[in-house]
């Protein structure tokens, strides 16, 4: 990474706000440099590199915000920036809950955090371009079936990122980020099926082994092959971390403040009350070295830390940030988020779902028929009523065993009732991304076919 | 206007000579073609939630995107500084992706040809911000007038206006100014201490702000917003299985989006990796259906007088009377296959290599009376309004959800029923459809396409149809 002390940027940014008329300011800086390299049938595709820089201002004249970001850090983009962001001060309402964090709630976690790698940063093109390459080949050679490919791509990102605001917060951190993915294409007569796998680390020696990467996404892309679609029926649902993964996303989505304080979440007003099987503990946390969702201060300066959102199926607290704790007569739980434009809205640090007992072998040999869900899509989820509808592929449960691959389907039910019946989680818990779940099974959901 | 008094020229003092070096500086390792994207957005979002306007903000982005084609190889690079050496830099990174001695000669730059679909004099982004921020505000007290049990609303609006500059190596220099404005109301309605229910509705396109005072106003999308979150109050189980669906006219076009658009794309169709593959000139829809990509409408959301590779939009027939007709074509596409360009490469930012992408998609009107339509299901799922939708266009199958919808008994629509999924496979799904209404309808503009991490402004739109055969996704 070129270049620092954008800590420093970001404080005098603050200072020019304060001058201009501002009586509370914050602002973020964040640099990135990006790469990516793909690869298609064993040949070059596409090679893009470049780097890029921006700062956001969010400024208080009293109880009235305003905002404003340019990806022009002279000194005219900035003194640009903080006109434009004191204008909108004058138009937006005054807010009694609009504010920065008291200065006792500000600071960041010490120690290293193992966000940065350095071995990403000066990776040679080539051997970049030769991982997707050996990802692709093993996909193509791990079948015959495997007649095609989208191809198998590298990429990399590492940035700085740098926060201050007026209350005497100043601070940045360094992270990388490498992945390897890889998207083969498996044809029998007239099925045709993609699928994907990938792995992601901080360092380029923490990703999983290209071959390995290839082989399990054309094992996935061939299991697929002669889906089914099967007769409409209630059964139970077992869903695989990919997909599990995604049911974590909606419990997110349910006690993400902003839509507490709004009423707009099946878990608004439950917090202390019995909301998921006892089988369900959920945490967030933001400290855990090396992992995707963590960092030393969120996005208003504040320490991220471990919160138990769900215990043995008791709702324990929300996910907040300054704003939405004041609402809701809470503290913060340093889950601010923001980009540069706007207010900060609320995100997680590493959000998962407590593995359980069961391998998941163990779970899926204990149902007799049932629907074993390998893909989700569509948006078909209400956090307001938590009705939830999806598209779903995957493959048949019969007498413990994956039968017979199913596509064309939809899966359907409510997530109030989707978390009172989790009957198990299993023991596969893996993080590969900021949020992580184990297989779950959930006793029984509407599967829409024919 | 020549490009001399053209924005970036004015702006940042860019003149044709120096575009024609920085191509050449692109082919410099023997690239067979390469293009220069330059964007200056300014952007501004105004928020409204509990009758307070809590956030409101502005800003600028701006980049220079080098792209260069060898073969089917794409080296891309770009910065955020227009100084000529960041350019060149970019051009040299670029350039990379090719290996051998220079081959194009030197790039000699034209002025194309004009138009301009949305002709706006003043963009919403250069107005007032107290006009503006009156928007929210006024759609905000029209939702909570709409109906005393609506007790939650929220209501942005965006808007931005972005200056593109576009040079090609095969001697194409285009430019164009794009504003852009929306405004989204939701709603939360409750009954009694009952458990809530959410309408939304929002709209907008390549307009004026006078749109939002003269036709299509706050009160009017907060008024549908309100509506749909107390007609779902009373929504009950949605049915599961196979059944009749009949869509209504205007956003439910996101179906064809979804079962025929993205299938169509000319990369996924080139790599043969779509549902569609190999199967122009074949019968993917029932004869009642024609379906066509439109960038050209004045004013609508998805039109664009170029795309981002700097080549007229068109209107392009992608299904006719049933039969398949053509893919949407990229530059790099049309270059490797030899078809024609559809104008349908665009790209999310200066930052993004542009892929063959949807513009406005929608179904040409048939001969059915609406009323008709409804009238002949004994039963079956009426939809009026949808979120959103996804497909997979390797297997084809894709979904949309239902925002709201009802039952149809005895050929009358009755009760409301709980969102639900519709789920169909593309080559399949139009082959069902029965009757096509009169009524074709395009919708109110508020559709972001999402693709491999890109998001464009798109348009959808459709007349009432008639599917005998569809899996609705509900528990009942």
């Amino acid at each position: 990474m070129s270049g620092n002390g954008y800590a420093g940027l970001a404080a005098e940014v603050v200072k020019q706000a304060l001058a201009a008329g501002a009586t509370d300011a914050e602002c973020t800086i964040s640099e990135g440099d990006e790469f990516s390299a793909s690869v298609r049938l064993r040949e070059l595709e596409t090679l893009k590199e470049a780097g890029s820089r921006a700062a956001g201002l969010r400024i208080l004249r009293g109880r009235h915000t305003g905002s404003a970001y340019t990806s022009d850090l002279s000194s005219g983009g900035i003194r640009q920036m903080v006109r434009s962001a004191i204008e909108l001060a004058d138009i937006t309402t005054e807010d009694p809950f609009a504010g920065l964090p008291e200065a006792a709630e500000l600071g960041a976690i010490d120690g290293d955090l193992g966000l940065y790698a350095s071995d990403v940063e000066g990776l040679p093109t080539e051997v970049k371009i030769d991982a997707a390459r050996r990802a692709e080949d093993a996909a193509l050679r791990a079948d015959p079936r495997i007649s095609n490919s989208e191809g198998a791509s590298f990429d990399t990102h590492v940035g700085r990122h740098a926060f201050a605001n007026s209350r005497g917060f100043a601070g940045e951190y360094c992270a990388s980020y490498c992945s390897l993915t890889a998207v083969p294409v498996a044809r029998a007569g007239d099925s045709m099926e993609r699928d994907y796998w990938y792995s992601a680390a901080r360092g380029f020696a923490g990703l999983d082994q290209p071959e390995d990467i290839g082989r399990i996404a054309a094992a996935r892309a061939v299991r697929r092959l002669g889906a089914v679609k099967v007769e409409t029926k209630k059964v139970p649902v077992v869903f695989e971390p990919r997909t599990a993964r995604s049911i974590l996303d909606n419990i997110f989505d349910a006690v993400h403040g902003g839509a507490v304080y709004r009423n707009e979440s099946f878990l608004a007003g439950k917090l202390g009350k019995r909301v998921a099987s006892e089988r369900l503990t959920v945490i967030d946390d933001g400290t855990i070295p090396g992992l995707f969702g963590t960092s030393p201060f969120d996005d208003e300066g504040v320490p991220t830390r471990r919160t138990v959102v769900i215990d043995r199926g008791v709702l324990q607290s929300y996910l907040l940030n300054t704003y939405t704790a004041r609402k809701l007569g809470l503290r913060t739980t340093g889950n601010a988020s923001r980009g540069l434009a706007g207010n900060a809205g609320v995100g997680n640090g590493n959000l998962y779902i407590e593995k359980g007992a069961a391998p998941p072998a163990e779970l899926i040999a204990g149902i007799r028929e049932g629907f074993y869900v390998t893909e989700l899509i569509g948006f078909g989820v209400n956090i307001v009523t938590g009705d939830y509808s999806r598209g779903a592929a995957g493959l048949w449960i019969r007498d413990g065993e994956l039968a017979f691959p199913v596509s064309e389907v939809t899966i359907a039910g409510n997530l109030q009732q989707m978390l009172m019946n989790l009957e198990a989680a299993a023991t596969d818990l893996e993080f590969r991304g900021s949020m992580a779940a184990p297989t779950l099974v959930i006793a029984e959901m509407t599967v829409g076919g024919r | 206007m020549p490009f001399a008094e053209s924005f970036f020229p004015q702006r940042f003092g860019i003149a044709t000579r120096d575009l024609e070096n920085h191509l050449s500086e692109a082919l410099s390792q023997g690239g067979d073609y390469a293009d220069l994207y330059f964007e200056y957005l300014s952007a501004s979002a105004i928020s409204i939630d509990e009758s307070i306007v809590k956030s409101a903000s502005q800003g600028v982005s701006l980049g220079v995107g080098v792209r260069v084609l060898a073969g089917e190889r794409t080296g891309y690079a770009y910065s955020d500084d227009l100084s000529p050496e960041k350019i060149r830099k970019a051009a040299r990174v670029a350039a990379c992706i090719a290996a051998g001695p220079a081959s194009v000669e030197r790039v000699s730059l034209n002025e194309g040809r004009r138009r301009n679909l949305y002709p706006v004099l003043t963009a919403p982004t250069e107005t007032a911000f107290t006009d503006r921020v009156e928007l929210v505000k006024r759609a905000d007290r029209a939702a909570r007038a709409y109906d005393g049990r609506i007790f939650q609303v929220q209501a942005s609006y965006a808007d931005n206006l972005r200056q593109v500059l576009i040079a090609t190596s095969d001697g194409v220099l285009s430019w164009d100014r794009q504003p852009l404005a929306r405004l989204n109301v939701s709603a939360l309605a409750r009954a009694n201490g009952g458990p809530p229910q959410r309408g939304h509705a929002g709209g907008g396109g390549r307009v004026e702000l006078r749109f939002f005072l003269a036709e299509k106003t706050p009160e009017h999308f907060a008024a549908a917003a309100a509506r749909e979150a107390i007609v779902m109050l009373d929504a009950v189980e949605a049915p599961a299985g196979e059944m009749t669906v009949v869509l209504g006219p205007g956003w439910p076009g996101i179906l064809l989006h979804e079962a025929v658009g993205h299938g169509l794309e000319a990369d996924f169709n080139r790599k043969g990796v779509s549902a569609f593959s190999g199967r122009i000139g074949q019968q993917v829809a029932s004869p009642l259906c024609t379906v066509v990509d439109d960038g050209t409408i004045a004013h609508r959301r998805g039109s664009l007088n170029i795309d981002d590779e700097g080549h007229p939009t068109g209107r392009n027939v992608l299904i006719e009377n049933g039969i398949l007709r053509g893919y949407l074509q990229d530059k790099l596409s049309s270059r490797l296959t030899g078809a024609a360009e559809t104008g349908s490469g665009r790209r999310e930012s200066y930052a993004h290599i542009p892929m063959p992408r949807m513009t406005n998609t929608f179904m040409l009107a048939g001969e059915s009376d609406p009323e008709e339509i409804v009238r002949s299901v004994p039963r079956g799922l009426y939809c009026p309004d949808f979120g959103g939708g996804q497909v997979d266009i390797t297997s084809g199958n894709f979904v949309f959800s239902a925002a709201e919808s009802y039952l149809i008994e005895g050929g009358r629509i009755t009760r409301p029923v709980r969102n639900a999924t519709l789920i169909g496979n593309g080559p399949e799904a139009l082959k069902y459809v029965s009757m096509v209404g009169n009524d074709l309808k395009l919708d109110e503009g508020i559709g972001v396409c999402g693709k491999e991490g890109q998001s464009v402004p798109v348009g959808v739109g459709i007349p009432t149809i008639r599917i005998d055969r569809m899996t609705v996704g509900g528990t009942a």
